[in-house]
């Protein structure tokens, strides 16, 4: 346990705390209280920048469960501390934004709670070394992310919400298990490092694609990108500080956490690149295309979200082409540099812009587009902080949007220099799909703004819109600040996180001295591709009347959540069918399933196994024997064809007669014995219970012929034949039983053999089956005489055991 | 041929006589127009079985079995009697006493 560790453990420390003092903060917000500690976690990490900076990686272990390999492995270098500073830091500002936003009429204690959970949840994610352990912290992020979705629990879109995000996610989390189990398989260690250190291994394997495509999956459901977007939007009925914590700047970043941190290990393969770079791009291109026509601000966020991370996942995807390759190397560490700065740019845009429509909802009483407008007026600060980030997520100059979004630009029109299978053949395809995504951006950037701020002002909003008080303007504030300085000294950010986080995902320790400039030159193609947008993206807002029925086209039946929705019910009815076809309540169904899976199960193992019959090994038969087993056989035919009940019972006891001469012949005198005492007793229990059914059935019924039966019946007959007969004709071992002869008079001081196994050698046998008939005395008893309820009483699984015993 | 084997000539005869008897009872069980017909036959395979078995014992040289005879007297006769009072009554044990008390 060293200070990281406390670090990452703290939050969960603090929900305790906060629990456990819920009685005594009535007075004060709870989130006055929770506020330290993200800050606190912040400071720790702001000070080992410098240290990451020097390349002075930290590693502390701690075991938890050493015998599975599960330790709790802290790692810090730049990535993990990027991502860390990232989630303490708009931590700290959403625990201050919610203490404006939410009142104390709402359960605070809860909601603070499942905020620090998932707070060291995401640290744990992020700074964990050890697969398993990254594993448990991912899927308490999807757990306390379920809790916060469903916070208002008594909301039916909360929870339909909640419960699409958790299945999505914890759906790929347990894929992404399975990848890295299959890593485990190839490496034999659950360490992120030892995997990097045996690439060689990894490369070697064949199973390094699964274990790809199924890490890419976990990473994919986690992050929102095609086609697993779908819950992210559904998500937003959660209260917005979570919406601006969780689905903007955090948890929907650890999907791209996790391919950059495999990128190092995976980066040789074709498949992996493709992947991200394809599904980064659709998602971008998709998303952004979707997000114009939504009509709740939180839900334009949501897509947007959606589409800016595919944009990072492409540019992840395409600085593993530049491992890949090795050639044009310069080219695709810019993407990956384009890639750690559009995450730090998106995660104070896109925070502050969830704040601020937080702001706008809280204070109008609506987040419709429909129903607000000119509020610009009234909201001047909101207002003003709204532009500068929706401009920075739009890609203007001079904001920091502006810097990453040109960058991402020129890596794709440079994507047609890389020699990577047919990548040059198809190239054009990623600037087009890319320009594609901006352009939609930049619109729905543009709606952000001028349909909530400008134009005429609407009477339609439910409250009297007023500016928000200072304890919720704060956060966005401090975050349209940070992308105002980002925007205009960007290199403050790129000697002291953006290149360690980038060496961290190339998985090299040469410093990478990334300059950021706004300008470069007349002939740079990512200006005129900006200017491009522009303009199209102008035009395109201005007509979008004569143009948005296009999404008419695609209402209901072509979307995912169509799918999502349609697929749930139909694997609820599906099974529900299954289940009811072959769970019907009719025993003789489950006892043919039960003997006919015996028989499969007996013929598979003869013709595996192969076995052996010796005739050898046989008695000889007298006549007698025969024409009493021939008794026994027209009796049991007589039992299967006779119409009436009683005839049937009057051929049952005699094959019982039959079967103690058959004793009596093979000389066992005792079984004789009690074999024909308990075949009396069974016919008159038999008759007993015959006099109590109803008359019209008693002496009509008759056995009716049904094929599946016969040919299960005569298979279990074969089969118990054939395997009594290969075991009597394999014995391997001489029977004990000369052991009983030679002792049991000396030792037992008995004359009858059976008898002195009985109470003897075996008594504890006695004794037991004497309990059973005990039981089954007790319990016909209390069938007869405890009848609290006749209609439910079902307990008949017992009168049949004093039959069954011999 | 001395007595041992003419005895287990005249056993064995004995014996396969029994068994062909009891096919006989078995076929009258199978057929047998009534119920009473089968229920009747049912009680002469016992008695049928006693003989048998006293046949045996006296093939194995066994004084063990008599034991099983009595039984299969006893158990016989309750079965028939059984079978008698259900064709009569239309139950085995008859729980209304007051008839008779």
């Amino acid at each position: 346990m060293t200070l990281i560790h406390l670090a990452i453990l703290l939050p969960i420390i603090a929900a305790v705390i906060v629990g456990l003092s819920k009685k005594y903060s009535k007075r004060i917000h709870t989130g006055w209280l929770v506020l330290p500690v993200p800050l606190l976690i912040v400071i720790y990490f702001l000070t080992l920048i410098p240290d990451v900076n020097r390349h002075d990686v930290l590693y502390h272990s701690m075991n938890v469960m050493p015998n599975i390999g599960l330790n709790f492995d802290v790692y810090v270098d730049g990535l993990g501390l990027l991502f860390a500073i990232l989630i303490s830091g708009i931590g700290a500002l959403v625990v201050l934004y919610s203490i404006g936003y939410l009142s104390h009429r709402e359960d605070l204690t809860s909601f603070y709670i499942y905020l620090l959970i998932f707070m060291t949840a995401m640290l744990g994610v992020v700074l964990n070394d050890n697969v398993l352990g990254l594993y448990l912290f991912w899927e308490l992020t999807s757990i306390s992310s379920f809790l916060l979705i469903a916070f208002w629990y008594n909301r039916e879109r909360s929870l339909y919400g909640a419960t699409k995000s958790m299945l999505i996610t914890m759906g790929g989390g347990f894929l992404m298990l399975g990848g890295f189990l299959s890593l485990y398989l190839i490496t034999g260690s659950f360490s992120i490092r030892e995997m990097i250190a045996q690439v060689d291994l990894i490369q070697a394997s064949e199973l390094a694609p699964i274990a790809i495509v199924l890490i890419l999956l976990g990473a994919f459901t986690k992050s929102a990108q095609f086609p697993f977007y779908i819950w992210l939007p559904d998500a937003m009925e959660a209260p917005t500080p979570v919406s601006a914590y969780l689905h903007s700047a955090t948890m929907v970043k650890a999907g791209l956490y996790l391919v950059a941190r495999f990128t190092p290990i995976f980066a040789f393969s074709e498949l992996w690149v493709w992947l991200i770079l394809l599904t980064g791009l659709i998602t971008l291109a998709w998303a952004s295309f979707n997000a114009v026509k939504q009509d709740d601000l939180k839900a334009m966020l949501a897509f947007s979200t959606v589409s800016q991370l595919g944009l990072i996942m492409s540019l992840l995807g395409l600085g593993a082409l530049g491992v890949h390759t090795g050639a044009a190397e310069e080219l695709f560490t810019v993407a990956i540099v384009a890639a750690v700065f559009h995450l730090i740019n998106h995660a104070t845009f896109k925070g502050a812009l969830f704040m601020l429509v937080g702001i706008i909802d809280h204070e109008s009483g609506t987040r419709s587009l429909k129903r607000l407008g000119g509020l610009m007026t009234i909201m001047p600060i909101t207002g003003t902080m709204t532009a500068i980030t929706a401009a920075s997520m739009a890609g203007l100059p001079p904001f920091n949007g502006f810097l990453s979004k040109e960058m991402f630009l020129e890596v794709m029109v440079n994507i047609r220099h890389a020699d990577f299978s047919f990548l040059s053949d198809v190239s054009i395809l990623f600037p087009i799909l890319a320009v594609f995504g901006s352009i939609f951006t930049f619109i729905y950037s543009v709606i952000l703004f001028k349909e909530v701020f400008l134009g005429k002002e609407t009477e339609d909003t439910p409250k009297t819109p007023h500016e928000a008080p200072w304890l919720m303007l704060a956060s966005p504030l401090i975050l349209s600040l940070l992308v105002i300085v980002f925007g205009l000294f960007p290199n403050i950010l790129s000697q002291t996180i953006i290149d360690p986080a980038a060496m961290g995902i190339l998985g090299t320790t040469t410093a990478l001295d990334t300059q950021i400039y706004h300008w470069h030159g007349f002939d740079s193609p990512a200006l005129w591709l900006t200017v491009f947008i522009i303009v199209s993206g102008t035009l395109l807002y201005m007509t979008r009347h004569h143009w948005m029925f296009i999404y008419e086209y695609h209402k209901e039946h072509f979307t995912l959540n169509y799918l999502y929705d349609r697929g749930l019910v139909y694997s609820r009815i599906s099974s529900k069918q299954l289940n009811d076809k072959f769970v019907n309540g009719n025993v003789s169904h489950y006892l043919a399933y039960v003997l006919g899976f015996f028989v499969i199960v007996s013929i598979y193992t003869f013709i595996v196994n192969g076995m052996a019959i010796d005739i050898r090994t046989a008695s000889p038969i007298t006549l007698q024997e025969m024409i009493v087993v021939t008794i026994i056989l027209i009796a049991l035919a007589g039992i299967l064809v006779v119409k009436s009940r009683m005839v049937a019972l009057i051929l049952l006891g005699s094959i019982g007669f039959s079967m103690a001469l058959l004793f009596v012949m093979f000389r066992s005198a005792d079984l004789g014995l009690t074999q024909l005492a308990i075949e009396t007793v069974t016919t008159t229990i038999f008759l007993l219970v015959f006099s109590k059914l109803p008359d019209k059935e008693s002496y009509k019924y008759s056995v009716k012929l049904n094929i599946p039966h016969l040919i299960i019946s005569v298979g279990v007959a074969l089969t118990a034949i054939i395997i009594g007969y290969s075991a009597y004709s394999n014995r391997l071992f001489d029977p004990i039983s000369q052991f009983h002869i030679d002792n049991v008079y000396d030792l037992a001081a008995g004359g009858n053999m059976v008898n002195v196994i009985l109470v003897d050698f075996r008594g504890f046998d006695t004794l037991f089956e004497t309990l059973v008939f005990a039981i089954a005395g007790l319990g016909v008893y209390s069938m007869m005489r405890l009848r609290l309820n006749t209609k439910k009483e079902g307990d008949d699984h017992e009168e049949h055991i004093d039959e069954s015993r011999l | 041929m001395n007595a041992q084997s003419v005895l287990d000539v005249v056993l064995i005869f004995s014996i396969l006589v029994l068994s062909f008897a009891m096919l006989g009872m078995m076929y009258r069980i199978v057929v047998g127009p009534t119920l009473h017909d089968r229920v009747l036959s049912l009680d002469a395979l016992g008695v049928l079985l006693m003989g048998f078995i006293a046949l045996i014992s006296m093939m194995i040289h066994s004084q063990y079995l008599t034991v099983v005879i009595l039984l299969i007297g006893i158990l016989a006769f309750i079965a028939t009697i059984g079978f008698a009072k259900y064709l009569e009554k239309g139950l085995v044990i008859e729980n209304d006493r007051d008839s008779d008390d």
